[in-house]
């Protein structure tokens, strides 16, 4: 299981019911479900991951974030997950205020478009960026709206979000960001972690 | 109807009181089983009908000489493996498979019951049903499954009875008939009554049978279960065993041969006042109606997991009625999943080789049971 999913899944306690927008194969679904005794649901809008998910014996409904949250009664989760896939949405805010009404507590992570390497790609090479992390070119993305975890934090903040934990990672390294070492972070870090709640 | 007499029946003693009033008592259940109860009785799945189909789910027919109606999902290493489960399923009743239906005699008078029959709902289904469970010492189904009326049955049965399955497979189908349903039964009941032959539903006794209304109820109901693009495939505009047009009114085309065909080896195993009745039933059917307007009323009581199938081609049950009742179910944190299938075999895609769905199905199941 990739990094990213292990520090998620540290963020959630044993017994909690949980929901997981866009669980693609399910890896973190399962290992949830084995590891916490969560009582894990899945939304997901490929056919073929759905089918991987029921074939794993999880709980999942195909389905598109941004039509079908509106059908969970609020607060019904204790933690919502949305794993990279915020910048992908017509509308992040909207998603985002929907995690935040369906969950008591949200779990996001967003690719870090401050990451060193993608400024200094864009920086040197003048094109638009191309990582591990954001492996598509510009034409075929799926990503509408990338951000920085600066963006991301000023953003939440802004909207009366809050935040209980904000952790960059980078490759094995997670660390936690604090005011002091936004910058820092913002710039050595690959991927945002947040733990936020409305 | 040419039933063998070694057909598996059970008499219902209790009284069952329809929802027309009406109550019944000492009626038959015709069934079958597949497979074996295992010794914890926690293995059995109760699988339900579609309008035209029976008790005889898989194997073959000793009826028809054909293929049971689910032979693709249910058998020996299929997606309701029979070396696993323990399959049950029976003729609904108004049906004409043995089940207490409209061309039973009255127990009064001893004529064919024809139209005396009472008007049967898919509640009313369901409860008949029910004494299987009884009958075979099962206190909990594994699972209740079944495709479009089959599926309403389903989504009845664990509203009526919420603790008495684990699983819940309701597969293309809707939780409230729609305008158009409704219009296409109608037009398939008035092709029945049309009919000469009919005499008012009382051709039992002057021994005609309005094949030829029937034949047409059942064209045009057979359109409706497969799509546009799977038509177009399989006939296109394919002419039947001729060069050219003829200028008449013969089966010119291969489509026009193959309702004519439907039509023809459908009356010679269905009962029309069945069709008439069991229509009905589907057209009175709504949950949610029964809940007053709230369909997560009517699951609110079940622990059960329910898992939901669709199929993109499916315009008679299209995905939208299927994702209605997903949306009810997780209104109220109900254990709810959902996939929708993609097929272009229409809403016969239940009833055919569709690997996608066959897989989940499998898949749904055996992980389920591995957690039980």
């Amino acid at each position: 299981m990739k990094n990213e999913f292990n520090v998620i899944a540290d963020l959630i306690e044993k017994d909690k019911k949980v929901l997981d927008v866009g669980c693609a194969d399910g890896i973190l679904m399962k290992f949830l479900k084995d590891n916490k005794n969560t009582n894990i649901r899945g939304l997901e809008i490929s056919k073929e991951k759905v089918q991987e998910c029921i074939a794993k014996g999880l709980t999942v409904i195909e389905g598109n974030a941004e039509k079908d949250l509106k059908q969970f009664p609020d607060k019904s989760f204790d933690y919502v997950v949305l794993s990279q896939t915020l910048q992908a949405f017509l509308n992040p805010e909207l998603v985002l205020n929907e995690l935040l009404r369906v969950g008591k507590k949200a779990i996001i992570t967003i690719p870090n478009f401050g990451y060193w390497k993608v400024r200094l790609h864009l920086l040197f090479k003048g094109t638009m960026p191309i990582t591990k992390t954001l492996p598509d070119e510009w034409y075929n993305t799926p990503n509408l709206h990338m951000c920085t975890i600066k963006d991301f934090v000023h953003f939440v903040k802004s909207s009366n979000i809050k935040i209980f934990k904000s952790i960059a990672l980078n490759k094995l390294n997670a660390s936690l960001i604090n005011e002091r070492n936004l910058e820092i972070k913002n710039l050595s870090a690959d991927l945002g972690i947040f733990l936020i709640e409305k | 109807m040419n039933i063998e007499t070694n057909l598996k029946t059970l008499i219902v003693k209790n009284p069952l009181k329809l929802d027309c009033g009406k109550t019944i008592k000492d009626f038959p259940i015709a069934y079958e089983t597949y497979g074996s109860l295992n010794s914890h009785k926690d293995n059995a799945i109760l699988v339900f009908h579609a309008l035209t189909g029976d008790q005889y789910v898989s194997g073959t027919n000793p009826v028809t000489k054909k293929d049971g109606w689910w032979s693709y999902a249910v058998g020996p290493g299929k997606a309701i493996d029979t070396n696993k489960y323990f399959v049950i399923c029976s003729n609904v009743i108004g049906g004409c498979m043995g089940s207490y239906g409209p061309s039973d005699l009255d127990s009064e008078n001893g004529n064919i019951q024809g139209t005396n029959f009472p008007v049967i709902t898919i509640n009313d289904m369901v409860n008949a049903q029910y004494n299987l469970l009884d009958y075979f010492g099962i206190d909990k189904l594994f699972s209740v499954a079944g495709g479009s009326m089959g599926g309403m049955q389903v989504l009845q049965f664990i509203s009526n009875f919420p603790d008495k399955s684990k699983t819940v497979i309701p597969i293309a189908t809707t939780s409230s008939h729609s305008a158009q349903n409704i219009a296409f039964n109608e037009l398939g009941r008035q092709a029945i009554m049309a009919d000469s032959n009919w005499k008012e539903g009382d051709y039992g006794s002057n021994n005609s049978n309005p094949g030829k209304g029937l034949a047409v109820a059942r064209m045009a109901a057979h359109i409706t279960y497969l799509s546009k693009k799977g038509l177009q495939e399989k006939f296109g505009r394919k002419l039947q065993e001729r060069e050219d047009l003829k200028f008449g009114f013969d089966a010119d085309f291969q489509i026009e041969s193959y309702l004519r065909y439907q039509g023809s080896v459908f009356v010679d195993r269905f009962d029309a006042n069945s069709y008439l009745y069991i229509t009905r039933a589907m057209d009175y059917f709504d949950l949610a109606k029964q809940f007053n307007g709230n369909l997560s009323d009517a699951f609110k009581l079940t622990k059960a997991k329910f898992f939901i199938i669709s199929f993109t081609s499916d315009w008679l049950y299209p995905t939208q009625e299927n994702k209605d009742i997903v949306i009810a179910l997780n209104s109220i944190g109900a254990d709810v999943g959902f996939v929708e299938i993609e097929s272009d075999k229409g809403h016969d895609s239940f009833l055919l080789d569709v690997p996608d769905f066959l897989n989940a199905l499998k898949n749904f199941l055996d992980k389920s049971y591995e957690e039980n």
